[in-house]
């Protein structure tokens, strides 16, 4: 499961997606994914808000994700 | 309405809105263009950087006309947006509608870039002299 991440997820990450193959829990919906991305970089707390983007749609924190999504980490936006 | 123009592009072309908005039945057309500022609280700013999710970001932008062609009787509109590196001056978004009377002109270029600023994934960084910032990501 790759995550594609942007702005500052990225430069809180350190690189421009997150490799979850390696994670014995992966997750299940866009809340577990937030959860575990905030306990593994605590900056990820320190923000606005967080949203993530599954197949290039805003996703509820109960929306199921799998393998086959792609999944996208949506930090605040600032375009204009 | 006629088909949007909705597009991330490298760079914008300001003096294309006009033919591309341009139409017999409209009575006005409202553009609004979005450009670097030199100072943002008291520092100066050098530079602006753009980033898109760019799949996504064209599907939120063409939302937005749909919602605002729902609300207002829109002849054709235009709503483009730059990524990248601007210097201060240039141009880093544009949005256009035309429309049969003002009233609806003003609104629905109000709303497309209020909303647009909200909604649409496109990040920007702003380079100062000895730092740089994501604008909005932290409170």
């Amino acid at each position: 499961m790759e995550i594609i991440l942007f702005g500052i997820a990225r430069d809180i990450v350190g690189k421009s997606s997150l490799d979850l193959s390696s994670y014995n829990e992966k997750p299940h919906s866009v809340g577990e994914l937030i959860h575990l991305l905030n306990d593994a970089y605590p900056d990820f707390n320190k923000l606005s808000s967080l949203a993530v983007a599954v197949n290039g749609e805003y996703a509820s924190l109960e929306a199921q994700i799998g393998q086959k999504d792609e999944i996208a980490i949506i930090p605040p936006v600032s375009g204009g | 309405m006629e088909k949007p123009i909705i597009e991330i592009v490298e760079t914008i072309d300001t003096t294309q809105v006009y033919d591309e908005l341009s139409d017999a039945k409209s009575g006005g057309i409202c553009v609004f263009i979005g450009t670097v500022r030199d100072f943002t609280d008291n520092e100066s700013v050098i530079s602006l950087e753009f980033e898109a999710y760019k799949s996504m970001a064209l599907k939120e932008m063409a939302k937005i006309v749909d919602q605002a062609s729902a609300k207002w009787p829109l002849n054709k509109v235009v709503i483009r947006h730059a990524v990248g590196l601007k210097k201060v001056k240039e141009p880093v978004v544009i949005i256009g509608v035309s429309t049969a009377h003002r009233d609806a002109c003003f609104t629905a270029c109000r709303y497309m870039i209020d909303t647009l600023k909200e909604t649409v994934p496109i990040w920007k960084k702003e380079m100062f002299k000895n730092k740089s910032v994501w604008v909005s990501a932290h409170p």
